[in-house]
């Protein structure tokens, strides 16, 4: 055993919406792996690992991985739990690629999920903040994100309207995703009309709350391709969960991503990021951050976020679509936001993705974003790596 | 599987209320000693998978708060298990296996001083058919320890006898919460908690932080510290609710250590383990695991341990180190279980080491009533 | 460092968490418990595949993975395992001693988590016929069965 290359042989999403009265969290869970399941052609009995997490205090349930046996198939298998966030998804896309590549299991499934209609989200994201420094004066997630805007604003001269751009993108992509929770167009005016949240945060630049769970099922190369005709390989992944207290952020770029892009692209040979890459999912939470971290990616020189946008080459059709399913703003299941990203660009890579299909896909990326201005990124390939 | 190996271990203290340290400072400490312990720079560590779980730290994204202190700010990849730390150490092995990288850091924290043990373990109970009811941890597993003795005919007294090894053991162990010299009548009139789970037969919920060293072969052999290799690992969790159960059977333990077991061909391991680190959070569960490990027949144990064959001079020695009963961190409890077996592997356990062992189990577990396991065969020859 | 250390006065912040829940329960627990209150009856699941039967319900078999279908079970049946909590832990909603077990109803597969109640603590049995009390008041939940008595 050892050193193992790995695919993505299927993924299942539920239609996500801001609430799912008709089950409980388990049964959530279980939708989406009947569909993962049913997507790669496989049953339960041969799923050698499960990968699964979410945030506890989105739904209230302690040794929640131990409780979801029922619906994840974890009964008398190897269960482990992966949390960190926001970041929880791209997390558990990490965990499973390397439970696979490790040699131990041959077929791993993966499960991010979140019934964010359960609770109150910005009193359970609060308590993410250090009780004695952070918590008190620093309330839920937005107020970091409003001064990481400002803090570019400031710098480069950027406006709420750019930003409004990119939410006028992903809406409009999401129109073409059966998956996502919000399926509706918006104009620029109706974004910045849309009432303000933490200035120059408006409530259209946002995510919204969903109940959603994704199911990822990882093979190695022995069985992948006999699993799948034309797999999704994973060229390599990478993280930065580096800062602790909000207020040690450097607020204007996103330094996490921009470590973990050099690290990520520097293993796979990845040197002209724009040229190389068809497709990126970015977990993209609020609007302005779909202007400043593609600077972060290396994608345009700082302060050149806002034109490339406006060039319209991140929308379908353009040089590099960016969130061709909607992204984060059009649906947004915490604990799965991550794992979808990943998903979706599979499904891209497997060429499976619809209406929203990125013509003659090689590499994609799909990236993660929550805890502290943490980061988490996966390079996915058509081809097999070296 | 290839070969990995601990060559690094830190504990601190157990204590029942760290009040000088914040969980960053107890995994400052945990990690600076297994760096120490390894002479290692934290330069030298390639990733790190940190172990929390978010009721027990108040804190939505637990892992947060020991980002700094676990080398998160140096640049590095890390992660988090939410579960025990046996479970953080085996997705840190998962990182090196895959080639990943060549070291991991795994560290497992909590402090129970800081809550309110009876509503943290409330809240694993379904909040749709079984909360509303009230139970916690200790009244779950008091009707475990009821069908489990009923089941096998064993009696309060076979369960004190485990508390008075381990306290006992733990006056060896200088990091332990509860060094205390008992009888049995001492546990039997201790204050019935729930029946038939007496104080004494209860773990303490303490505050501690564990930090061990994973290496690929590579990197063990060229360890200043002697390698204790990873022989065989493998997790198994079983159904949820305490119903679809038969909480008097280990079945999932059972699962996970015969296929640790066959990783490391260990055909016969009551007789070829001679050291067990298991989870012991209550007295009942020190024989149920035993049994569950392979080290005794199925109601076995409680005759073995009367025979005097768990004790440190016995010939299998189980929790040397006083285990839970003697201090019981939460989450790092089965961290604390692998670096005290690789302790005893290196020959450092001092005043409780068993002579000449050579290998060892360690378990930890998740969930109520210890429905997911996970279990580590440890070996100190090449 | 350390010597500056032990001089310092070490404080202590107390908080709460306070996080409101609605859990959903779903439709397979919500016909369990409108069957409870409107008809005091307790119905379960079959797995087609396995023929194990749940209580509580199961929307899908947690081994099998098919569907279940609805069948009713006796509100009587076995004990499995007891305990009588002592101490007043921070979780019991009621004075001690108070008496929870697992009860498996006759033509179930599981057990039942609930509470024992109308028997004094040192007179329960592992093996002793139980049956449901329904409460008087009942709002669909799992107290909707008050306890379980002596058959």
């Amino acid at each position: 055993m050892g050193k193992k290359r790995v695919a993505i042989v299927g993924s299942g999403q539920t239609l996500h919406r801001s609430r799912r009265p008709d089950v409980n969290g388990q049964e959530l869970i279980h939708e989406a792996v009947q569909a993962a399941l049913s997507d790669a052609d496989l049953t339960l009995a041969d799923i050698d690992a499960i990968v699964i997490g979410n945030m506890d205090h989105f739904e209230g349930i302690n040794y929640v991985d131990c409780w979801s046996v029922d619906g994840s198939g974890g009964w008398m298998k190897p269960v482990i739990k992966l949390t960190t966030g926001g970041t929880t998804g791209s997390t558990l896309s990490i965990g499973g690629y390397h439970m696979v590549a490790s040699g131990l299991f041959e077929k791993v499934l993966i499960i991010g999920w979140e019934k964010n209609s359960e609770s109150d989200t910005t009193g359970a994201i609060t308590t993410a903040f250090d009780p004695i420094w952070d918590r008190l004066v620093f309330a839920g997630a937005i107020s970091g994100l409003a001064v990481e805007a400002q803090a570019y604003m400031a710098r480069y001269g950027a406006t709420d309207r750019d930003a409004a751009r990119v939410a006028v993108r992903d809406r409009r992509h999401a129109c073409k995703n059966p998956h996502a929770q919000l399926r509706q167009e918006v104009t620029i005016e109706q974004v910045l009309a849309s009432p303000m949240l933490a200035d120059p945060i408006h409530l259209l630049d946002v995510c919204p709350r969903t109940d959603g769970a994704c199911a990822v099922i990882m093979a190695n190369e022995d069985v992948a391709e006999k699993l799948c005709p034309t797999p999704d390989w994973i060229w390599g992944t990478a993280n930065r969960h580096s800062y602790t207290y909000l207020a040690d952020v450097n607020f204007g770029a996103l330094d996490s991503m921009a470590g973990a892009a050099k690290e990520l692209f520097a293993k796979t040979g990845i040197k002209e990021p724009r040229k190389q890459l068809q497709v990126i999912e970015l977990y993209q939470p609020y609007s302005f951050a779909g202007i400043i971290w593609i600077e972060d990616l290396g994608l345009v020189p700082r302060g050149k976020g806002a034109e490339y946008i406006w060039s319209g080459a991140t929308d379908l059709g353009g040089e590099l679509p960016i969130n061709p399913s909607g992204g984060v703003i059009a649906c947004n299941p915490i604990g799965a936001t991550g794992l979808i990203r990943c998903a979706e660009v599979s499904l891209q890579m497997m060429g499976r993705a619809g209406e929203r299909q990125v013509p003659e896909v090689e590499l994609g990326l799909s990236t993660g974003f929550g805890g502290c201005m943490w980061t988490d990124m996966m390079l996915h390939g058509k081809r097999k790596p070296e | 599987m290839d070969k990995v190996a601990i060559i690094g271990i830190g504990m601190t203290k157990i204590e029942a209320d760290k009040r000088g340290d914040t969980f960053a400072d107890m995994a400052w400490e945990a990690v600076n000693l297994a760096l120490a312990d390894a002479h290692m720079t934290i330069a030298e560590v390639d990733n790190v998978v940190t172990t929390s779980n978010d009721f027990w730290d108040g804190r939505t994204i637990s892992c947060m708060a020991v980002g700094d202190a676990t080398g998160a700010g140096q640049g590095k990849n890390t992660s988090c298990v939410e579960g025990d730390g046996t479970f953080g150490a085996f997705y840190g092995l998962t990182r090196i296996l895959s080639g990943a990288y060549g070291t991991t850091l795994v560290t497992a924290h909590s402090k129970g001083s800081e809550s309110v043990s009876s509503l943290i373990t409330n809240a694993a109970l379904d909040p749709i058919y079984d909360r509303a009811l009230g139970l916690d941890m200790v009244t779950a597993c008091a009707l475990q320890a009821r069908a489990y003795m009923h089941r096998h005919g064993v009696k309060p007294e076979d369960l004190a006898r485990v508390s008075v090894k381990n306290h006992g053991n733990a006056l060896r162990n200088p990091l332990a919460q509860l060094p205390l010299k008992l009888t049995v009548e001492d546990v039997l009139r201790s204050e019935m908690i729930a029946d038939p789970l007496h104080l004494l037969d209860c773990s303490p919920v303490s505050d501690g932080c564990c930090a061990i060293i994973l290496a690929n072969e590579q990197r063990a052999r060229r360890s200043a510290r002697q390698p204790v290799w990873v022989t065989g690992v493998s997790c198994c969790a079983d159904a949820y609710y305490l119903g679809d159960r038969d909480l008097a059977v280990p079945r999932s333990l059972a699962q996970a250590a015969k296929r640790a077991y066959a990783m490391a061909g260990i055909h016969d391991p009551a007789r070829e383990v001679q050291v067990a680190e298991v989870y012991d959070a209550f007295t009942y569960q020190e024989l149920m695991w035993i049994e569950g490990l392979g080290l005794a027949e199925a109601g076995g144990a409680k005759d073995r341990l009367e025979r005097g064959d768990f004790d440190l001079e016995g010939p299998l020695p189980v929790n040397p180190s006083g285990g839970l009963l003697g201090g019981h961190p939460v989450i790092a409890a089965g961290l604390y279980r692998m670096a005290e077996a690789v302790k005893q592997l290196r020959g450092e356990a001092g005043s409780y080491q068993v002579d000449g062992a050579k290998v060892a189990v360690a378990q930890g577990l998740n969930g109520l009533c210890g429905q997911s396991h996970c279990v580590w065969t440890l070996d100190n020859r090449s | 460092m350390e010597t500056e250390r032990s001089s310092v006065e070490l404080m202590v912040q107390q908080s709460q968490i306070n996080v409101p829940y609605s859990w959903w329960a779903g439709e397979t627990a919500s016909r369990f418990f409108a069957g409870l209150r409107d008809e005091q009856k307790i119905l379960a699941t079959r797995c087609a595949a396995c023929s194990q039967v749940f209580v509580p319900p199961r929307k899908t078999c947690p081994q099998c993975f098919k569907d279940t279908a609805w069948l009713e079970v006796r509100p009587e049946g076995e004990l499995v395992t007891f305990t009588v909590a002592r101490r007043q832990l921070a979780a019991l909603p009621r004075p001690v001693p108070l008496i929870f077990g697992l009860i498996r109803l006759d033509g179930a597969t599981t057990a039942l988590l609930h509470l024992i109640g109308e028997v004094p603590p040192e007179q329960v049995r592992v093996g002793m016929r139980l049956k449901a009390k329904f409460a008087a008041e009942r709002r669909g939940g799992i107290l909707d069965i008050e306890h379980f008595r002596p058959a």
